[in-house]
């Protein structure tokens, strides 16, 4: 059986390998995705404690699930609002390598 | 779940989440994230948690990534061929990761570890009776399964009623940005 400890580290791990992602990549897009990779690491967590956690019936912890519905909602309407913001970004600039775009460095 | 399909799925989603920074191919990174999600799954439903882990499969894998993979055909991405990349943000980035990890193991090797409750048919018969005894819930419980889906639903539709209106408006807000972001301006 898992326990509770090997959920957590391996959702420590994928979260871990977003934020890799999210650092050294130049490519917008795949940032994009890494974000995704990260909250999936929150929802693994989410999930975990929602099934060692016991509620007072003895089922399991249904808010925990509550909170990974949402989450993956809002997801969703993240996605395509980024999405929509970098073709926007494509169409006026050209590119989408975070290197290129320093209109905003002082 | 036994512990061996655990590891599976671990080992799936962890070698599908570097492959996604390491192909230089955007659509390559694409079908990764996929099997990432799958793996991840895979776990969601180990842990009893059916429906969230079908809406994983639906909505991320499904949805979501269809998306990205529509904008990168869109965009007509070519690969990143630049061999020079500059050290520093490299090296600052894998020791933010390593520093990260390290706080991980030293705060999992504290926390006191727990077992799953089982969930076995004494214990799903002994929930039943706080949900009304002709309801589809009570019924299923004490055949012995876990009726997952209906208990979202119950608990979605009334501890939940109203984030669950709010989440509806954020979609149509959502709707309506995408088609105003994605409209060529008028000159």
């Amino acid at each position: 059986m898992a326990t509770l400890n090997d959920y957590l580290l391996v959702s420590g791990l994928l979260f871990a390998i977003g934020l890799a992602g999210v650092v050294l990549r130049r490519n917008i897009i795949i940032v994009f995705m890494c974000l995704e990779l990260m909250l999936s690491a929150a929802n693994l967590t989410l999930v975990a404690f929602s099934r060692f956690h016991v509620s007072p019936n003895g089922l399991p912890d249904y808010n925990g699930q509550m909170l990974v519905f949402f989450v993956i909602t809002v997801a969703a309407a993240e996605v395509a609002v980024g999405l929509a913001i970098i073709v926007a970004l494509y169409r006026a600039r050209q590119t989408i390598h975070t290197d290129e775009l320093t209109s905003l460095k002082g | 779940m036994p512990s061996y399909l655990f590891w599976l799925f671990s080992t799936v989603m962890l070698i599908g989440g570097v492959s996604v920074i390491a192909f230089r191919n955007p659509v390559s990174s694409a079908l990764s994230v996929v099997t990432c999600f799958v793996g991840l799954a895979g776990l969601f439903i180990g842990l009893s948690a059916f429906f969230v882990g079908v809406i994983q499969i639906l909505v991320y894998t499904g949805a979501v990534m269809v998306l990205f993979l529509f904008i990168i055909m869109l965009l007509d991405l070519k690969d990143e061929e630049k061999a020079a990349k500059p050290l520093l943000p490299i090296a600052a980035g894998i020791a933010l990761v390593a520093a990260f990890m390290v706080q991980l193991i030293g705060i999992l090797s504290r926390t006191p570890n727990v077992i799953a409750p089982t969930l076995d048919k004494e214990a799903l018969s002994a929930a039943a009776s706080g949900f009304p005894a002709t309801s589809k819930i009570a019924t299923t419980l004490t055949q012995g399964k876990l009726p997952d889906v209906h208990l979202i639903g119950h608990t979605l539709f009334t501890d939940y009623n109203l984030p669950l209106q709010i989440l509806g408006v954020l979609l149509l807000v959502a709707t309506v940005g995408v088609v105003v972001l994605s409209k060529r301006q008028a000159d």
